[in-house]
């Protein structure tokens, strides 16, 4: 809300500059966003009359105007407005006047014609962000005035950033109120002297919804000239708090509402059809609104109706059928109390935001009503003239708001706060916020005003004592609950860890959106996300990602289409699956390498990444959790890797991972050439884990004995190794391949496998007997089982 | 025949003479070798009176000796040199760079989030986290803001068919660790939340870290030690905090908290509270025995701030030549 600091200072004034009264808005809770000073350096700028008006002898779209300054000699001036018009007052900045936009001005010729200064637009005084042509002044402008005379210059625009709470605070008085309580200055008496009724003429009101509608003000002037203008000060104050001035009627609503936060709304009385009744809407009526559109309701909604069916929707905006126009006479204003739970989220239901809606969404003053009208009346007939019948407030009681007596306990205040504040303090705080206060058994008795309807529970009194004594008072004091120290656990190994050690690995972690487009969810999972974001930003952040990939895939594209070709990633986050009723978060942590397995170096061959680098860096990772037993990995098929190339990662029989390399019809689709290998673990379940359980190291010598088999070629190595291991288990520590070969000397569709067994006892030396004796098993074992020839 | 003296001294020049092993080998040979000068000179012992040979044999003895410590001391010095020539013949570049591979990094959040943990874990407190698709419930309604409450408004809601919604912030966390664990309680939880909102100064998902301490006799004077504490310990500096009156629902009174940053510049890096009662009773607690404070940190500014990172948007565009700075 944006407020002007003269009206503010109107209602209560503090010794403070511009600058500190901000700076306490602020620490009372109201952030200034902003401040416009407006008017400096605009002394020297005078009201001008337009006398006369012709177009430049050389230019199409430029004026020569002789304008009156007040003196005798008229002054030539060119204009290059297109709204310029003889008799118009505008301002004029004569030749060494300086703009605050940092013009200054010359005589100078224009296109062969001497200018004598410039006629101005609300842009180039500061006064308004947009402008279409020079500042047209109302004809009562006295020529030669200094226009921040005239204009009530200079002052402050400032823009506060209100919290939803504060609903009472959304007017001059309400931020005149709370800053009175901090400063202790006196505020003005808001009360409004009653405007006498002239005449009989009256609206009648029917509240057939009390629930709805407990409160209804009303009030019926007739009579008053169509033609009157709004004084200057009243569309200055509008402007400066980011109203435009429309018509004398619409501008007092809008100034009461600034001015006391309650919004009104004024009708064309003569085109009211019998009784004002609100109600609720029933679903599809319809009724037009002040910006010609048409709207269907629905039946949450509050309505005003008259005889006619509806004419607005209350609290967010009138009807066209009994607007105001620049012919109305008679006007009907309506301030009503429109209860929060009747208003909340309405508005934004139908796409509307109005600062009427915006106050009765946030609450105003259920005892307002009566004042903004009495003080709307006293405006209109003073600006338009007219008749005014008698205030008519219809009250449903029963259905208003109570008043709360909240009982606040001074230990509590300690309690929470921290800090001991002396009772006459608090007391003092309260009062001066408008809260009547009685002293009550270690504490006090507190009942808000009507306007503080936001103030209903001890925290409340607490928070407002807080606000007002300064949250700069209260101390830092050090102090821990006391919870049990946390638990360390090694049933998993920590995320961190795991991270760290591909980032040794010369991995780069990323992060990418967990939304994304469904298609590549489809393409890298096959499976169709039931996860849809109802109002997703783009259709290309629309589902929950059910893989880290495909994100991953376009942050390498992105890479390498910057000419980074080698990039090895990784991420460590949640994929998400299942239905929305049955769904699942999965922590996983992917990694992904494309280009040269090496950074390029004097000292090693340049080699593309191949499965097998990148299957060494997932066995880092699950080495760290060996603990939790054997992991194997065995060929595979899924939709977004290269079959052939693709392994399922189990450990104990469960699937705890995939790695392979990224089908090529996808790596094209991200225009990526060169091959991408990619891996997913479920973290939690590759990571989970156990505290290690030491075994005694054999002291006595292993023994090495190598062997080599010809086995057909779809023989696994893991199939190798375990037939091995398992022969003489007693006796066999260790199995490892250590040549493959294929080509001459072996049969087509064969292949040799070189294996080394590494044999140790713990209780004894090992014979060559007992080596010939395993090595004896392991071969028939193998040749059982894989019908192997041995290899000499 | 030659005088020993003599020939000891043509020994010596030509061992000095010697410029290989191979070239003093030969030397040794012709002097010490079977048939070698001085070998010769021992069997001509016989020929000598037997009263003289005594001292003849000490004399070869000692010529032999000789000729022998001056070989070796030649060998090794041909050896030494030998030594000296293959270690010059294996000298490097040493201004190569290193075979093999590189390091990677952590993400600046991560990096951030890690410190924040590290930080908190420190002083006790558990790390704890939630997840994001949400119920209306966690994400609203136990945080004290029922359904058309206008700080829903504040939150631009990502929200599935049927009402659940991405996590709009952190603080449902506290809502289920309370449940799980009950009080006292001393958490943090760290992780990504979604708004719908994308600028030049918002993404639609970012991360928060929300910290929650419930206890009895728990105040906002122990908030604002632990936030200030906690501010320097991440910025590794003093720092000048402002807690300004501000409004959340889940916590009354509620403050946001500005750093002073650059010139006297005030600069809001988090928001806190203490919880409020509705939250409390929400979830089971009696708010007439315990209190509690909780406090929610926007980790990419936090980051930002520390890593001089100017544009949000980086965070997550994933630019390698942005994150390698991070290592």
């Amino acid at each position: 809300m944006k407020i002007a600091e003269s009206w503010l200072r109107e209602w209560v004034n503090p010794d403070l500059d511009t600058a500190a009264l901000g700076h306490q808005l602020t620490m009372l809770g109201h952030e200034v966003d902003a401040i416009d000073y407006e008017g400096e350096g605009l002394a020297d700028v005078v009201i001008a009359e337009v006398i006369a008006v012709e177009k430049h002898p050389d230019a199409d779209k430029l004026s020569v105007c002789k304008v009156s300054d007040g003196n005798d000699e008229l002054i030539e001036i060119v204009c290059g407005a297109p709204n310029v018009v003889k008799g118009m007052k505008t301002p004029l900045a004569k030749p060494g006047v300086h703009l605050p936009n940092g013009m200054k001005l010359r005589k100078a010729k224009i296109r062969g014609v001497v200018s004598n200064g410039m006629l101005c637009s609300a842009v180039e005084l500061g006064l308004g962000d947009e402008s279409d042509g020079i500042m047209h002044l109302a004809d009562d402008a006295a020529t030669g005035t200094p226009l921040v005379d005239y204009l009530q210059l200079p002052d402050a625009a400032i823009d506060l950033d209100l919290t939803p709470n504060r609903g009472d605070c959304f007017s001059v008085l309400g931020i005149a109120r709370d800053l009175a309580a901090l400063t202790g200055d006196d505020l003005k008496d808001p009360a409004v002297a009653a405007v006498p009724a002239t005449i009989d003429a009256v609206q009648p009101v029917e509240l057939i919804e009390p629930a709805g509608c407990p409160r209804f003000a009303g009030r019926v002037i007739r009579g008053i000239d169509p033609g009157a203008k709004s004084p200057v000060w009243m569309t200055e104050r509008l402007r400066r708090s980011g109203l435009r001035a429309i018509s004398p009627v619409v501008d007092i609503t809008n100034y009461v509402m600034l001015e006391f936060g309650q919004p009104l709304h004024a009708y064309d009385a003569s085109l009211l059809n019998g009784s004002v009744r609100p109600r609720l809407a029933s679903a599809g009526e319809k009724v037009t609104l002040l910006d010609e559109k048409e709207v269907e309701l629905r039946d949450d909604t509050l309505i005003i109706t008259d005889d006619s069916g509806p004419i607005g929707i209350a609290g967010i905006m009138g009807g066209l059928s009994t607007a105001v126009t620049d012919k109305t006479t008679d006007v009907f204003f309506e301030a009503a109390f429109w209860p929060q739970d009747f208003m909340a989220g309405r508005a934004r239901g139908y796409g509307m935001h109005t600062d009427a809606s915006l106050r009765f969404e946030r609450g105003v003053d259920p005892e307002g009503q009566g004042r903004a009208v009495e003080r709307a009346t006293e405006l209109l007939l003073g600006i338009a003239g007219g008749q005014a019948g008698p205030l008519v407030v219809d009250s449903a009681e029963e259905h208003l708001p109570g008043r709360p007596r909240i009982m606040l306990r001074k230990d509590h205040v300690t309690r929470l706060l921290g800090l001991d504040i002396a009772n006459d303090e608090i007391a003092r705080i309260l009062e001066g916020l408008e809260l009547s206060v009685e002293p009550h058994d270690g504490g006090w008795k507190v009942t808000p005003p009507g306007h503080r309807f936001d103030i209903s529970i001890e925290a409340d009194l607490i928070e407002e004592i807080a606000r007002i004594h300064g949250y700069d008072s209260i101390p830092e004091t050090t102090a821990f609950a006391q919870s049990p120290l946390e638990t360390v656990t090694e049933t998993h190994v920590e995320l961190e860890r795991a991270s760290t050690s591909l980032i040794a690995r010369d991995y780069q972690e990323v992060i990418t959106y967990s939304f994304i487009d469904a298609e590549a969810n489809m393409a890298f999972t096959g499976i169709e996300s039931e996860l849809v974001l109802s109002n997703p930003i783009s259709s290309e952040m629309s589902v929950m990602r059910g893989s880290l990939w495909p994100g991953m895939v376009a942050a390498a594209a992105a890479n390498v289409a910057r000419q980074q070709d080698r990039v090895r990633i990784f991420e460590a986050s949640k994929s998400f699956h299942g239905t929305l009723e049955a769904r699942t978060e999965v922590l996983r942590l992917a990694g992904l390498a494309t280009g040269s397995a090496l950074p390029e170096q004097w000292g090693s061959k340049s080699e593309n990444v191949d499965f097998f680098d990148i299957k060494a860096d997932v066995e880092a990772i699950l080495l760290l959790a060996s603990q939790a037993g054997e992991v194997t990995f065995a060929a595979t098929e899924h939709p977004a890797l290269q079959t052939g190339q693709a392994a399922e990662i189990r450990r104990g029989g469960v699937v705890i991972g995939v790695v392979g390399k990224l089908h090529p019809n996808l790596a094209k689709r991200y225009d990526l050439k060169r091959a991408v290998y990619v891996f997913e673990l479920d973290a939690r379940a590759a990571l989970a884990s156990l505290a290690p359980s030491a075994t005694p190291i054999s002291r006595y010598p292993a023994i090495r004995r190598d062997l080599a088999v010809i086995v057909d070629d779809n023989v696994t190595a893991s199939e190798i190794v375990d037939a091995v291991a398992a022969s003489v288990p007693e006796l066999i520590q260790g199995v490892r391949i250590f040549d493959i070969y294929k080509g001459p000397g072996i049969e087509a569709g064969r292949k040799s496998v070189a294996i080394g067994l590494i044999l140790q006892e713990t209780s004894r030396t090992l014979t060559d007997d007992d080596a010939d004796t395993a090595m004896a098993a392991a071969t028939s074992k193998l040749k059982d089982k894989f019908a192997a020839e041995l290899r000499d | 025949m030659q005088a020993l003296s003599e020939l000891i001294g043509q020994a010596a020049s030509q061992i000095d003479a010697a410029s290989d092993l191979a070239a003093l080998d030969a030397v040794r040979v012709s002097y010490l070798g079977k048939k070698g000068e001085l070998t010769a000179r021992l069997k001509t012992l016989g020929q000598l009176p037997a009263d003289e040979r005594a001292a003849a044999g000490q004399e070869i003895n000692r010529a032999k000796q000789e000729v022998q410590e001056r070989l070796n001391a030649r060998r090794e010095a041909l050896e030494a040199e030998a030594l000296e020539a293959r270690l010059a013949a294996d000298a490097v570049d040493v201004s190569l760079p290193g075979r093999g591979s590189s390091i990677g990094g952590f993400h600046p959040v991560t990096r951030a989030t890690l410190r924040i943990e590290k930080i908190f874990r420190n002083a006790g407190f558990g790390v704890r986290s939630g997840p994001e698709i949400e119920d209306d419930f966690h994400n609203f309604t136990a945080l004290n803001i029922p359904e058309n409450h206008p700080a829903r408004a504040m939150h631009d809601t990502f929200y599935f068919p049927g009402g659940d919604l991405l996590r709009t912030h952190t603080s449902p966390v506290q809502i289920r660790s309370i449940a799980k664990e009950g009080v006292p309680i001393r958490i943090i939880a760290p992780g990504r939340v979604y708004r719908c909102d994308s600028d030049q100064t918002h993404t639609p998902m970012f991360h928060q870290v929300e910290g929650l301490v419930i206890d009895e006799n728990v105040s906002f004077a122990n908030l604002k030690a632990v936030l200030h504490q906690f501010v320097e310990a991440f910025f590794e500096r003093k720092a000048e905090l402002r807690f300004r009156p501000s409004y959340f629902p889940f916590t009354e009174p509620s403050a946001e908290v500005d750093i002073t940053w650059g010139e006297g510049k005030w600069l809001e890096i988090l928001g806190c509270g203490m919880v409020h009662p509705n939250v409390l009773e929400s979830a089971g607690i009696d708010p007439e025995k315990y209190t509690g404070y909780a406090f929610g940190i926007g980790i990419e500014r936090l980051a930002m701030l520390r890593y001089n990172v100017t544009d949000l948007r980086t965070f997550f565009e994933n630019d390698l030549r942005f994150l390698r700075q991070f290592r």
